[in-house]
């Protein structure tokens, strides 16, 4: 079924007599995020029966604020994809591009919010998996500041690079959805405590970009699409028109972003995915054999294709006489992206770019190339490797063939306030 | 540099799957090893950056070291396949 939005339709009913900011908003979560008492399977056969016994703190924070969970959304599995077609529970179709997919990791949460499934979902960011949706499902996606939201609960995939976003339809909703989740959580010790310049995320969501400044980072509209770029500059004149000013920047080591970001990604998934050993969790096998002859049976049975291929290369990636050679290299690229956007952002509020250099692809398409799906992820996998917030706000429509384009601002670490006022002023 | 690029045969793929414990087909094989020569050689390009001064400005987190409740041990075994008088039951070691 190419319409499964939903890998687990249920209901979990906030608390109801609470006054909270969210009481009776529906909210979808995507299913690498634990809900103690409703299965989460991260899109994987591998976790096909596994029913956390415990909440990740993002949702005990949603049921605190008074949200209905409507249900968990379909995903690549693991987060390991960008057209949530590597799912083991069939692709979701989007509903802003029928016969597209919906863009990926967190397809189905998207998805949801662009069919009116949910008025705000969660999903989760490692290297543009809240935002390629976002993109291609034309709605609102947030990945926030590394270490401002807990991950206690995320199923890890890139522990190093992922965070849990919002997405809505509004750049004001999305926000408001942050305002809940984001704040330190003394079980994820890379969560920091913020000062906000105004109330709340939800207001600084104004309009107002007079006087901002925006820096265009030239090799990000360079490999687009033309009907991307075209809708990009419409976007950017929008700005102006409303007294923004944009001057062209260079970002010279992003043209390794996208190998530094698989090497590191990889790396990551080949030790957090070592867990997946059917022990505690995971299917029944008949697998007889000693512990590795058994291991490595209900991982050949319990793993896609994509998992498969990101843990052999990410082994690969830290084996003896590799090291240094990949993993060493690309820390290296990560600290060289790091120091290429610090300068780019001490010239200019924002950062702004395409969010995807492409429309949605139509189903099916690239599913055997995985190299050049990688390839589409050029835009978004930097902002991870710099640990920094971005948002996706819908742009408009390709010229070329009428699809979903999304425009991605980026700020400076914790400058989530300054990403939402700009970004809404598109609305 | 493209002798590591070359390096990637049936043999080095059958030994990393080893390695990472993921039992692959004849067939699955195959295929990773002209994906797996497609994506190495393009991650050869990280030759080409610079050695970058990391100066990560980290600061340790801590927390007071307080007894705190935990899972029951029913509720932490409810998702195995196999468990013994109230343990986790795995394959023999070896």
């Amino acid at each position: 079924m190419a319409d499964t939005i939903f890998i687990t339709d249920e209901r979990i009913d906030g608390d109801t007599d609470a006054d909270g900011p969210l009481a009776g908003c529906t909210v979808a979560i995507k299913d690498n995020i634990s809900t103690e008492g409703v299965r989460t399977t991260c899109g994987s056969a591998m976790l096909e029966d596994y029913v956390p016994p415990y909440d990740a703190t993002v949702v005990s924070r949603l049921k605190d604020a008074g949200a209905t969970i409507v249900g968990k959304t379909n995903m690549d599995e693991f987060g390991m994809g960008t057209t949530t077609e590597t799912s083991a529970f069939g692709p979701t179709d989007n509903p802003a591009a029928p016969g597209h997919v919906p863009g990926g990791s967190s397809g189905g949460s998207a998805a949801a919010v662009a069919a009116g499934e949910a008025e705000l979902a969660l999903g989760s960011d490692t290297g543009g998996s809240i935002r390629c949706p976002a993109a291609f499902c034309g709605v609102v996606g947030i990945k926030p500041t590394y270490g401002l939201v807990s991950r206690y609960g995320l199923v890890a995939y890139g522990n190093s690079l992922e965070q849990i976003g919002p997405f809505g339809e509004t750049v004001e909703d999305a926000a408001a959805l942050l305002d809940v989740i984001a704040g330190p959580d003394d079980r994820d010790a890379t969560t920091r405590a913020v000062e906000l310049d105004g109330e709340s995320y939800a207001d600084a969501a104004t309009g107002d970009v007079d006087g901002l400044t925006i820096g265009v980072p030239t090799e990000l509209v360079e490999g687009a699409d033309e009907g991307v770029v075209d809708t990009f500059w419409d976007a950017i004149a929008e700005l102006e028109a409303q007294g923004a000013e944009y001057h062209e920047v260079s970002l010279p080591s992003v043209e390794h972003a996208v190998e530094a970001y698989y090497v590191i990604a990889m790396s990551e998934a080949s030790s957090n995915l070592a867990r997946f050993d059917g022990v505690r969790y995971g299917p029944e096998t008949d697998a007889d054999g000693n512990w590795n002859e058994a291991f490595s049976a209900v991982r050949k049975e319990g793993f896609g294709d994509e998992v498969k291929r990101r843990i052999l290369l990410g082994t690969y990636a830290l084996s003896a006489g590799y090291h240094d050679k990949y993993y060493k290299k690309a820390q290296d690229a990560r600290a060289w992206v790091k120091q290429d956007f610090d300068e780019a952002l001490s010239e200019a509020d924002v950062l702004a770019s395409p969010t995807m250099p492409v429309t949605p692809f139509e189903q099916g398409e690239s599913v055997d190339d995985p190299l050049q799906m990688y390839l589409a992820d050029a835009n978004t996998v930097p902002v991870n490797l710099a640990d920094l917030p971005a948002i996706s706000v819908p742009a408009g429509e390709s010229d070329a063939d009428g699809l979903p384009v999304g425009l991605q601002l980026v700020g400076p670490s914790f400058g989530e306030e300054r990403l939402i006022r700009a970004a809404s002023a598109l609305e | 540099m493209s002798d590591d690029a070359d390096a990637v045969d049936t043999e080095a793929v059958r030994h990393v799957a080893d390695l990472a414990r993921v039992d692959l087909e004849a067939d699955e094989i195959e295929a990773f090893t002209g994906q797996f020569a497609d994506i190495l050689e393009y991650f050869e390009t990280l030759d080409e950056v610079p050695e970058v001064e990391r100066e990560a400005d980290l600061t340790n987190v801590m927390r007071p070291d307080e007894e705190r409740d935990s899972l029951d041990r029913e509720v932490a075994l409810q998702n195995a396949p196999e468990t013994e008088d109230g343990f986790f039951k795995g394959p023999n070691v070896s």
